[in-house]
């Protein structure tokens, strides 16, 4: 097989309360490539969203070592991580995470205020974007005047604007009611046919039925990992 | 450009809490407003104070006779200073253009059925040279006039003004207190003194005739006069005159060494100078004060910004979450405090321009003068309050941790 997009090994993160450690990451395996749609799973508190937040390069592993795109996380100062963030990765939350009073458009536009894109193709970009979450008639619209759906599409379009390798997504159903989560999900199935390798956490099952490959982590541990051999198809569930 | 964005995000988040970024701005505004009109007062009351002085007519001193010193008690018997040292002065002082001797009185003068109560002094042509003050229709006094004693009169313009209205005075009778006397001249509108007494009210005739018809001969000093003006040549070491003239008047009224003088000199534009001073050291306190509350609103801008960049700890997370590096979240945050400082600013100069221009409109004290270069410098001191006061709030946003930041409740 060929180079894995994200490759880990024995990555450990510990926290310390107080005086008190805590492992939230106890060594962990993992290799992800180009083009999966891999669901992370697991009861609250297992140490998804640590793992999570060290392949996007928001936090960095207390031990062991990660490597995205063959490039060692470890080595990179703050400014290389946020370019990687920046270039890289897309991020999707479950609470959106959207500027508030500031229109969709705007929105999208917000992580090429941090590349080198010229400003002349902005808005165009930001547009296109918008318009492949199915949100091109609502670009002027402020996020207090859309729905939960339609702002984690507008969340999305801003994960997209730079053409990342990879869309990492913390429960991004899990302020959003099932039929509007299999919209989203629908979405993810189609942006990774497209190609973008998908990393999705979630604590619901039938959500991690959409994803090619399933991991669980109980303790800070990965325990299983597995390929799906019947994913649902969002789109085939009576979603547009 | 990247400048325009950010200072349009900086705008859309001092917009969200618009009240409070005015209340913020407050303590700017004062301060730079302050800061501008002290100033501008000192500017004005300098400008008067130059304008004085040259309404004086250059370097002038006054000479005056002092009380006679008997034991060390002043007894009340005044040394007239007198006409002859007035041509001593002239004649032996090197660098002295003129000395006029000046008697002054004063009294009613009446034309027709109009009468106006003024200064009535008695002069030669020596104090229009000393004042540098001409005439503005009419003559000055001939040596005929001034020997004789004649019975003519130059008159100012408040006085032609307050009674001959539109009319010609030039040959017209005036009464002036119980004798007749025939204008011969107007003098140029010379305005307040330092005092702000109006110069203009004064009517002027020969030495000789003011003393014999008004003030009265005084018989153990018979030329005597008020004072003495004396003008130096532009240029002249002032205190080297000053000293000639105490000298030469020692000498004359054989003063011994290491008595008292019997004459006082006072060198008048120096007088108006060191006033000056005192109101320019004072308003300069007051601009120091004023800018001590530009430094109290610089504080106020910094703890709403820490208040801020708490606020928004889970926006600073996004933002960097989706690639912004910990300088343009400093950079994000200095140039939102710079924007609030620099708008602050910018509208406690606008305030500054009203209060002088409102002041200006009702004469309030020496009216002020707004020097670009003094708005120049408190926009870029109040940009600078936004620098430093900025500083430490947008360094403490750049160093949070991308993570941190986003999970923050
Ligand atoms: N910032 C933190 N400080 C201390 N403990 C933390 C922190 N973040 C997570 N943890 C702990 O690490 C463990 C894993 O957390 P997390 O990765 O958020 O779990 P999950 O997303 O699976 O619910 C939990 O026990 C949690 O309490
Ligand atoms: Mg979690």
């Amino acid at each position: 097989m060929s180079e894995p997009l994200l490759r880990v090994r024995q990555a450990k993160k510990v926290y310390t309360m107080g005086d008190e450690l805590v492992w939230a990451l106890k060594g962990v395996d993992l290799d992800i490539y180009q083009g999966e749609f891999v669901a992370i799973m697991g009861s609250s508190g297992s140490g998804k969203s640590t793992m999570m937040n060290l392949l996007g390069c928001l936090d960095i592993a207390s031990e062991g070592s990660i490597a995205f795109a063959g490039q060692e996380l470890s080595t990179l100062s703050k400014n290389e991580l946020a370019s990687v963030r920046n270039q890289r990765i897309g991020f999707v939350f479950q609470q959106f995470n959207l500027l508030p009073r500031t229109s969709a458009l705007d929105n999208v536009t917000l992580p090429l205020l941090y590349s080198n894109v010229p400003e002349a193709d902005w808005i165009s970009r930001a547009k296109q974007c918008l318009e492949s979450v199915g949100l091109g008639s609502r670009m002027d619209h402020h996020p207090g005047q859309l729905s939960g759906g339609q702002q984690q599409r507008v969340a999305i379009a801003r994960a997209l604007i730079n053409d990342p390798l990879m869309i990492l997504a913390d429960e991004p159903t899990g302020a959003l009611d099932t039929h509007t989560g299999l919209e989203v999900m629908a979405l993810f199935q189609q942006l990774n046919q497209q190609g973008k390798t998908i990393v999705l956490v979630t604590h619901e099952p039938e959500i991690a039925e959409f994803a090619s490959r399933k991991l669980t982590f109980r303790d800070g541990e990965l325990i299983s990992d597995e390929r799906n051999q019947h994913i649902r198809q969002a789109a085939d569930e009576g979603v547009a | 450009m990247k400048i325009v964005i950010l200072l349009k995000t900086a705008i859309t988040a001092l917009r969200v809490n618009v009240l409070r970024s005015c209340l913020t701005m407050l303590g700017i505004i004062i301060g730079v407003a302050a800061v501008i009109i002290m100033v501008a007062m000192g500017a004005g009351a300098q400008q008067k104070v130059d304008e004085q002085i040259k309404s004086l007519g250059g370097n002038v001193f006054f000479v005056t006779g002092a009380f006679r010193q008997s034991g060390g008690a002043r007894s009340n018997s005044v040394v007239k200073i007198n006409e002859d040292d007035a041509n001593l002065i002239e004649k032996q002082v090197p660098g002295v253009e003129a000395a006029a001797p000046y008697l002054s009185a004063s009294g009613q003068v009446i034309y027709g059925n109009l009468n106006w109560s003024t200064e009535i002094d008695g002069i030669d042509n020596r104090y229009f040279v000393v004042r540098d003050w001409g005439i503005a229709n009419g003559r000055e006094f001939t040596p005929a006039e001034i020997s004789r004693g004649s019975k003519v009169v130059i008159i100012g313009e408040r006085v032609r003004s307050e009674l001959f209205g539109a009319s010609d005075p030039i040959g017209q009778t005036l009464r002036v207190t119980n004798f007749n006397a025939i204008v011969i001249g107007v003098l140029n509108e010379k305005g307040q003194d330092a005092r702000g007494e109006d110069q203009d009210d004064v009517i002027f005739l020969p030495i000789k005739t003011v003393r014999n018809k008004i003030t009265g001969v005084n018989a153990t000093n018979p030329k005597s006069v008020s004072f003495i003006q004396v003008s130096a040549y532009d240029g002249e070491d002032m205190d080297y005159i000053e000293d000639e003239m105490s000298l030469l008047l020692r000498q004359r009224m054989r003063i011994p060494v290491g008595a008292d003088d019997l004459f006082r000199i006072r060198n008048v534009s120096e007088m108006i100078a060191t006033r000056a001073e005192t109101i320019q050291v004072f308003n300069t306190l007051l601009a120091w004060v004023a800018s001590v509350s530009l430094v109290v609103g610089g504080i106020g801008i910094m703890n709403i910004m820490l208040v801020s960049v708490t606020e928004r700890t889970r926006e600073i997370g996004l933002r960097m979450a989706v690639g912004a590096k910990p300088s343009d979240i400093l950079y994000q945050f200095l140039i939102e405090s710079i924007v609030l400082c620099g708008l602050g600013g910018f509208i406690g100069v606008m305030i500054a321009y009203g209060f002088v221009f409102i002041g200006n409109q009702y004469g309030i004290g020496a009216g002020g003068i707004i020097e670009t270069r003094v708005v120049l410098l408190s926009l870029g001191f109040s940009g600078l309050i936004g620098v430093f006061f900025g500083y430490y709030p947008a360094l403490k946003a750049s160093r949070l941790a991308p993570i941190d930041a986003l999970r923050y409740e």
